[in-house]
Formats: structure tokens, sequence, C-alpha cells
């Protein structure tokens, strides 16, 4: 030390004032540290369980899997809706280091649209960090080879596949199958009203229309589940756990693909539809309506210049013609007015009148006429049928008067829906007193009737519901539901068919009444008076009949119908009712032309082509066979 | 060799040249440490333990050559290094480089240096050597003078804006004056003070990101994926910790990247979620290891110069820690000041270690000083 500032420095006062404060600092120190060591327990043994619960939370993710939509098959096996890979090009904006650069690339890659270009940086702007945003869907095969031999130039950008439904026969079966497209916010609210979102949490697409819409629950499947470890990016880094989905059921239909596509070819792109079913079970085997289009479009989200086309084009081709159209039966329903007429002792099978081409009731002006202007003569009711004589049905209709048409034919399903596993059904219209006061708010004339007698006026019926009438008297009042799925595909590939449906059956008082009426359908077809006979007196089997032509346009009372005056969708609907083989129906077919004409000369060929394949295909299986005596010849003309 | 003779059964080789065997021992072990949980925490990146490796063994050169500079000499230099540390502060904020947002490197062509660093040892220098001049304890005058020389560079740097490091230089400047022995009720006089600079310190010195934390630290959850992200996920990491940790590389916040700066400010959340409190308590025995040895010296120091500088420096470096700490368990807002010599990170890591060297100077060369 030096000796100098010892005389004015108390140098061991100063160290242990030192001392102390060095003391005292240790102290502090340590109550310090001791606060962090209470704060780390507070945290690490205290809260320990919530903060592990966070960690994990933070990890670990489980996320959705996507159960495989079932498969439809047609009734011999055929794929009609199948799943396949498509490819998106994705990107993580976050992972791409010059994202202006990429999409440049990219563009030059593989032609992205500017379109696409806009849409993704549309989303880009709106969505979360490290999401994936697509870029293009449905990549081509080259375009996916062409990205992969690039992709390590690529950060960020990846080719991702999923499964996405496709419908190898395109419009064809459209109105049957429907389609299924992407969830939008409407179904997202009713899956959520069902409990069912969380099943839906990993599934893309839903059924919109048809089966696919009918029978979502069962070709939807339930989701599974993986548990993965995730990094702060939410990349996987692995899974921990999976609890795998269940497939959605494949569905077999009792649609027959070649009948379907014969019933197509037969309307040769008139408007129009065909209903095929079996008697036997009401299954529909085939349901075409014309004009269609192709749902594949639907799928993948139909741009809004095609959509409008579709929903104002004037041949309305979103509707299904066979459910949700609206005819006029016309005289398509004489065989069961008839039947009801014996059956109710109105008439006797010897009841004649004499027909003069027109028909009047006493003290009314109006003349109801038939479409034989000068008269069928002397009839009876299998004349009536045979020959779709109008006055005696103007009479018959008196006599029974509208309650009991209403009634019975009601009984018959007109007015009420079939059944059909179709959403898009519609009831259409059995007029009766009530229905014409609570709809115009007037009485019902006796005037009304008449008409209602040879299927117009007010009557309406859909395809189906005249071939469910037509099962309903080959079947002796037995009542199926039309049904257009047959079963599920068992594991083993078997078909585990759905229970029958059947409605109510219409009490039959005579038998002999019921053999009548389908005896006169008989003749319709081969009796040399027969409406039918041109088209079917040559076929190879027996057959059963009806045609029907429905006026859309009222003539006035001293007018005659001239078709080539009236526009064309003001023109007679042709229509066709008709079974066979006579004796143990096994099909039966309902056709509407829209705006053809007469149903003997318009519809009936059509009906007899597609009966014909029917046999044709029972025997052969060969789609494109044509009879030999239509060959060259116009359809419908 | 007369010293050699009289404490012959201290006189190793370690002490020939200067170096503080126990001191030397706290600090391996710490970077041992250190090191193992940087390659944890860096995702086993070996460019970065190369790097870390290579700025430990830089720091403990300029620790061996700080150790064997005569404490006297450190005392001469004192007023030299605080004014030139000053000027290069003014400096910096005339014509600093900026580099993250703040203006902290001063470009002086041939090294990029940090001014602040120096005043982290010249700050406490200064103050020793002033108070040092008087004897003890300290008069009021005396007093306002030393807190006048903390305070001017304290304002520097929180103007660059660097609030980690002003609150290091600050502090280390207050425990010299407090070392020497300022009365307890001027101490409490202070404090009061202090307490009524906190608005004016808000409204007047802070800049909006560094509120920005404060309100943060109040109320993490308040923003969980903005600003609040950081604390949130490291108590996270540190809680679901528990008692004996992870395990060694098996931390899921900072394996999975979900801590943010988890290799430097943040390292000991690693820590912590790896090896528990069991392992946290073990890092906090040698850190209060090397801080005892630290005091020892302190204390055995035969002049006050070397008392007080001692003492600042070791009190200091618990700072580090306590701030460190505090602010990655929430205890404190985040500002940013490292681990020491656990967290990657070169600069702030050679100053510790030169004040080590200091230590370590004053605690091996007092024989000289009473000749």
């Amino acid at each position: 030390m030096a000796r100098k500032r010892q005389a004015i420095r108390d140098h061991s006062a100063e160290a242990n004032l030192f001392a102390r404060r060095a003391v005292v600092s240790l102290l502090i120190v340590i109550a310090m540290l001791g606060i962090v060591v209470s704060n780390l327990y507070v945290l690490q043994v205290e809260k320990h369980d919530a903060y592990q619960t966070r960690s994990n939370g933070n990890r670990i993710k489980v996320l959705p899997i996507a159960p495989n939509r079932g498969l439809i098959y047609d009734r011999n096996g055929i794929l009609l809706a199948e799943n396949r890979p498509v490819f998106s090009l994705e990107i993580i904006p976050e992972e791409v280091d010059d994202l202006e650069a990429t999409l440049d690339s990219l563009t030059s890659l593989m032609d992205i649209t500017p379109e696409e270009r806009e849409n993704f940086q549309k989303t880009y702007r709106g969505q979360r960090r490290f999401k994936p945003i697509t870029l293009r869907t449905q990549l081509s095969e080259q375009e996916v080879a062409l990205f992969s031999a690039q992709q390590h130039h690529y950060d960020g950008v990846s080719v991702e596949a999923r499964l996405s439904r496709y419908y190898p026969y395109g419009e064809t079966l459209t109105h049957v199958l429907g389609y299924v497209a992407k969830i939008n916010k409407k179904d997202l609210q009713k899956l959520v009203e069902a409990g069912q979102e969380a099943n839906y949490a990993a599934t893309y697409d839903i059924g919109k229309l048809g089966v696919e819409k009918y029978h979502e629950e069962e070709l939807h499947g339930q989701v599974g589940y993986q548990q993965v470890e995730v990094n702060s990016q939410g990349r996987i880094i692995r899974t921990l756990s999976i609890d795998p989905p269940v497939p959605g059921k494949d569905i077999v239909l009792n649609i027959d693909l070649a009948l379907q596509l014969a019933a197509k070819k037969s309307l040769n792109g008139q408007r129009g539809t065909v209903v095929v079913s079996s008697p036997q079970t009401g299954g529909v085997l085939a349901m075409y309506s014309s004009p269609s289009y192709d749902p594949n479009l639907f799928v993948h989200g139909i741009s809004s210049k095609n959509y409008s086309a579709l929903l104002n084009s004037p041949d309305r081709p979103l509707i299904n013609r066979a459910t949700q159209g609206q005819y006029p039966p016309a005289s398509t329903i004489k065989p069961l007015l008839g039947l009801v007429g014996l059956e109710d002792g109105v008439i006797t099978p010897k009841t004649t009148i004499n027909d003069t081409g027109r028909y009047r009731l006493p003290n009314v002006k109006h003349v109801w006429r038939d479409w034989k202007k000068w008269g069928h003569g002397k009839v009876n009711v299998v004349r009536a049928v045979m020959q779709s004589c109008d006055t005696f049905y103007y009479d018959l209709a008196y006599k029974l008067g509208i309650d009991r048409i209403s009634e019975s034919m009601s009984e018959f399903g007109f007015g009420e829906y079939t059944g059909v596993d179709l959403y898009e059904e519609s009831d259409a219209n059995m007029p009766s007193r009530g229905w014409k006061r609570a709809r115009f708010n007037q009485p019902w004339y006796i005037g009304d009737t008449i008409p209602v007698g040879i299927g117009q006026s007010y009557w309406t019926a859909t395809p189906i519901q005249l071939n469910q009438a037509i099962n309903t008297l080959i079947n002796h009042g037995e009542r199926y539901v039309p049904q257009i799925i047959m079963g599920f595909m068992g594991d083993q590939g078997e078909v585990i068919e759905e229970p029958l449906k059947t409605w109510r059956p219409i009490a039959v008082k005579e038998k002999k009444n019921w053999d009548l009426m389908l005896d006169a359908m008989h003749k319709v077809n081969h009796d040399e008076e027969g409406t039918g006979r041109r088209s079917f007196s040559d076929a190879p089997y027996q057959s059963g009949g009806k045609s029907g032509t429905a006026q859309l346009f009222s003539v006035a009372q001293n007018e005659s119908y001239k078709e080539e005056e009236v526009s064309e969708h003001l023109r007679d609907n042709a229509m066709y009712v008709a079974f066979a083989p006579f004796e143990q129906p096994e099909v039966s077919v309902a056709v509407v032309v829209e705006n053809a004409g007469g149903g003997s000369s318009n519809a009936a060929p059509v009906a007899r082509q597609v009966i014909d394949f029917f046999f044709r295909e029972r025997d052969f299986m060969d789609p494109d066979y044509v009879p030999p005596e239509q060959q060259g010849q116009e359809v419908g003309q | 060799m007369k010293r050699t003779q009289l404490k012959q059964n201290q006189s190793t080789l370690l002490e020939r040249i200067h170096i503080d065997g126990w001191l030397l021992l706290g600090l391996l072990v710490l970077m041992v440490v250190g090191l193992y949980t940087l390659y944890s925490a860096s995702g086993q990146d070996m460019g970065q333990m190369e790097r870390q490796f290579t700025r430990l063994g830089i720091a403990m050169g300029v620790m061996f050559v700080m150790a064997q500079v005569p404490p006297m000499a450190y005392r001469r230099l004192s007023t030299y290094a605080y004014i030139a540390g000053l000027l290069m502060l003014i400096a910096v904020l005339l014509f600093g480089d900026v580099g993250k947002g703040a203006q902290r490197w001063l470009d002086l062509k041939f090294v990029r240096f940090q001014p602040s660093e120096l005043m982290k040892l010249a700050v406490p220098m200064m103050v020793a050597w002033y108070i040092s001049k008087f004897t003890l304890p300290p008069k009021l005058m005396q007093i306002g003078i030393g807190f006048a020389l903390v305070i001017v560079p304290t304002i520097l740097i929180a103007k660059q804006p660097d609030l980690g490091t002003s609150l290091l230089i600050a502090s280390s400047g207050i425990f010299a004056i407090f070392l020497a022995g300022m009365s307890w009720k001027l101490i409490g006089f202070v404090a009061a003070l202090a307490g009524g600079f906190t608005p004016i310190m808000w409204f007047f010195l802070m800049q909006d990101y560094q509120k920005q934390r404060v309100t943060t630290f109040l109320n993490p959850e308040s923003d969980p994926l903005g600003s609040g992200y950081h604390i949130i996920q490291s108590q996270i990491a540190i809680g679901s910790g528990g008692l004996e940790g992870k395990g060694w590389l098996q931390g899921t916040q900072s394996q999975l990247e979900f801590l943010p700066e988890r290799h430097t400010d943040f390292i000991f959340a690693v820590f912590s979620e790896e090896f528990g409190l069991v392992g946290v308590l073990a890092l906090l025995a040698i850190y209060l290891f090397i801080i005892i040895r630290g005091l020892i010296i302190a204390n055995r120091a035969q002049d006050a110069y070397s008392k007080l500088l001692a003492g600042s420096i070791t009190l200091t470096f618990f700072v580090y820690v306590f701030v460190n700490m505090g602010m990655v368990s929430g205890l404190l807002p985040v500002v940013g000041v490292p681990l020491p010599l656990v967290s990657f990170g070169g600069t702030s890591m050679v100053t510790l270690m030169a004040g080590f060297g200091i230590l370590m100077a004053i605690g091996t060369q007092k024989r000289f000083l009473s000749r």
C-alpha cells in the first residue's frame, strides 16, 4: 500500500464497507435468483401440465382424411361414376423466394393463363400464411411429368393429387347420376345442421343432383383421422397414428347402361324423354332426358359462361324431363280411365256410343271434338282404347264425374310423388274441385271434366308417373316405387339388394276388367285398327301400348289445328306408353317427344326401338342393334 | 520471485500466467454447457457450432491478454477509454451504420465496431476511477457526478436504440457507486427518483417498438400470433420442460421450430425445455459460483479502484443472467440481452470475457500493486 494515501484514507474501514456491500450484493443476487427460480417453479412444476398440453397442441395436429367416395355401377357392373386422381399445382408463397419470378417461370413451363394467375393472387391476399394455394387444377399427365422433372428448381411449389369424380359416359346419365361439385356455403350450412360437418372435414365435393345427391350419405362414407407431428410452419414431420376412413358404399343401379344408350339414341336428339322400367320390380332400367349436358363440367367448377348457356337454353337441358317434366298425359291414360269406368260399373265391356266426331253436353254450347274429324262410329271401351276415341272418353268422364276420376287416378299415382330415389321430382297435377278452388278460387264446372277424360285440361303428369301407372295396370293393382338403385356392392362383389318398395295396392273388383284393358292395349299395338300398329305389328314379340298426343295449343271452336301454322313450341307432344312381352311383361316404357306431333307416329317408334333393344340386348348384348325395317328411316317424323 | 516464496501453497502455473483457476473452471463448465445447448438449439448445425467455438476461442484469448495487464494500467486508462467511448457513441448517432433497424455500428474502414461494447467496460472503469479518488463512502457531490458519468452514455445508447445494452451499462456504473458505500437513505431517494423518471422515459425516450415490448410483456396473450408469440412460445417451452426436462435434443418447441430466436436470446427456453427445473438449478449454480468467485476477487482486491471495478463487472454479469432469464420466462419485458456465454453471438461474448480478463488481472496481480 502506498503510505501517502494511507494517511488520508482509513483503508480497513473502506475494506469493511466494501465487504459489507459485497455481502449485501450477494444476498440481493441470491434473492433475485430466488425470484427467477420460483417463477420457473410455477412454470415448470405447478403449471407444467397446462404447458405440456399447449406444447402438444403446438406439435400434434389431428388431420382428417377424406373417405373415398363410393363408386356407382350399372346393373351389369359397368362403372358409371369413378374416382380419378386429379393433379393440381400448389404453391406455399412463404416458401418461395421470388414469387413473381417463380410464377413467370411456371407460366412458360405450362401455359398458366392470366386468369389462373389472377385467381392465385386473389386467394394469396386473403389467405392464412403457410397454406398451399392452388395455381392450376386438372394438370395433364404431360404437365405433371414436365413439372416433376423440374421440381428441384421450385421450392415451395408442388403437385398435389387427390381423387375426384369422373363420369365416363358424360351426358348419357346426367339426369340419373347427377354430379358432385365443390361443397359451397349452403351445403356447409346443411351439413352443420345435420351435425355432419366433422365427417366432411376433409371432403372437397358433395352430391348436388341425382343419385349422387340422393344417396350422398351412403356414397360419402366416414371420415378418418391421422395424428401428425408438425413443425411451426405446419409441415408434417411424421405421422403418429392413423384412424383410417371408412370408404363410401359402392352403389349398383337398376339402370342398364346399354339400354340407356339405346334410349338416348332412340330420341335422336329430339327434346323429350324415355323412361324404361321393369314392371316386376319397379326398377328403373333406363331414364334419359333430352337434351342433356356433361356432368363433368360441374365437378371442377363450371365456368359462368357455360353455366348461363345451360341455364338460358330454350331447350332447358337442366331439367330432368322424366321426373320433372309435367305433360298433359293425353290419351295414354285411356286404359286407366276405362278400367275405372268398368270397375265402378259406370260402363260395361258392351257399353257403346256412337261417335260422330263431336261431343256435346245438354244445354252446353261448347263442342268437344274427336281427333278424327268424322268420328269413329260405334265404339265400345276396347275400341275406344285401340283407336283412341276421344268422344267415348268425353262421355265416360261425364259419367264418372271429376271426383271419382280424381280419386281413382290419385290411387294410380297421378298428382303424387312416385317416390323415385331422386330429389328432382315433381308431383305434377291431378285436378280436383278442391284444387281448382285453391288454385283459381273458382268452382269446378262440368265443362272442366270433359277434357279430363282424354288426359287434358288441368291434368299433368310426369313420364315416370305414367310409367308407374301402366306398371300398376300390368300388375293388377300392385304398385311399386320406381327405384333407380338396385342395391349396394358387398365385400365380395355381390350385390346386396335393397328391398322392393311398394305403395298400397289398388283393390281389384273384377280381374277381368284389368285384363280387358291390357288386352285393349295389346290391340293398340297389334290389331289392324290399333293406333300403334305401324310401329308394333311386325314386332317379334307381343306387346301392349297406348299413344297420346297432348295439345299444348287451344284451337278455337270453329277452326282446325294446322301444324304448320303453330309455332314449334306449341305443337303437340307425342307420347307413348308400352310394355312387352304381353304375357308376363318384363319391360315397360314411357316416351315423350316434345312438340313432335302425333304420338302414334312420333313416339311409338321410339318405344319400339327401345323395347326391341331390350330384347336384343337380353339375347345378344349388342348396343348398336338397329331393327332392319327402321334403317335409314327418320325417327319421329 | 519473493512472492512465490511468501505464498508457496498458491503458486501454480495458472497464477504465474495470471489466470484465476476457480473462475476459469466456472467459465469453462459454462461454455461446455452452452455448446451442448447450442448444438440442440441450432438444430444440430455444425456450421454454427464451429463459429461459436471460434468465438469462444477468441474470447478466451482476449481474456488471457486482458489478464496480463496490471490493474494500475486499467486505472490510468479509465478516463481515456471513457472519453473515447463517449465520442464514438456520438459519432455513431451522427454517422453510424444501421443494422437491424438500430444505429449501433461504427465503420472504422478496417473494422466495424460497436462503441457500446467498449462502454460496457469503460463506464464501470470511469466511475470506479472517479469514486476511488476520494475516501469512501462517497459524498453526495461525488455520487451526483458518478451518476452523471453513467447517465450520459446510457441515454446515448438508449437512443440508438439499444435498451438491453443501456440497461447493462447503467447498472454497471450504479453497482460501482453502490459498492463504494452510497448511503442507504440516498439509495432510497434515488430509487424514488428513478420511479418518477419512468413515465418520462415512457413518453420521451422509448421508441414505439420498445413500448410495444413492455405492453406485450404485461399481457402476452393479447396478441398471441404477433408480438406476444415469442414470450408465449418461450413459456410453453419452459413449462412443458417440467421438472426433469424432455431430454437433450428432445425439446419439441425448439426442435420443431415453434420457439423463435432459440439459439440467441431465447436459448434459455431451449435449455429449460430439455433439461427441466433440475437442469436450470444446475445452470444457476454455475452462474452463482462464478458470481461468488468474482465477489471474492473483488473483496480481496487491495485498492478501492480494483474492488469497485471487479465488483461491478461481477454484478453486471449477474444482470445479464437475471435479465435474460427474466425476459425469457416472462418476468421482464423482452430486451435484447443474451444469456452470457451460452447464447450464440460474438460481440457481447468478447466483451464479457474481456471483463473476466480484468477480473483475473485484479485477482492475480494485487501483489504487484502493493510494491
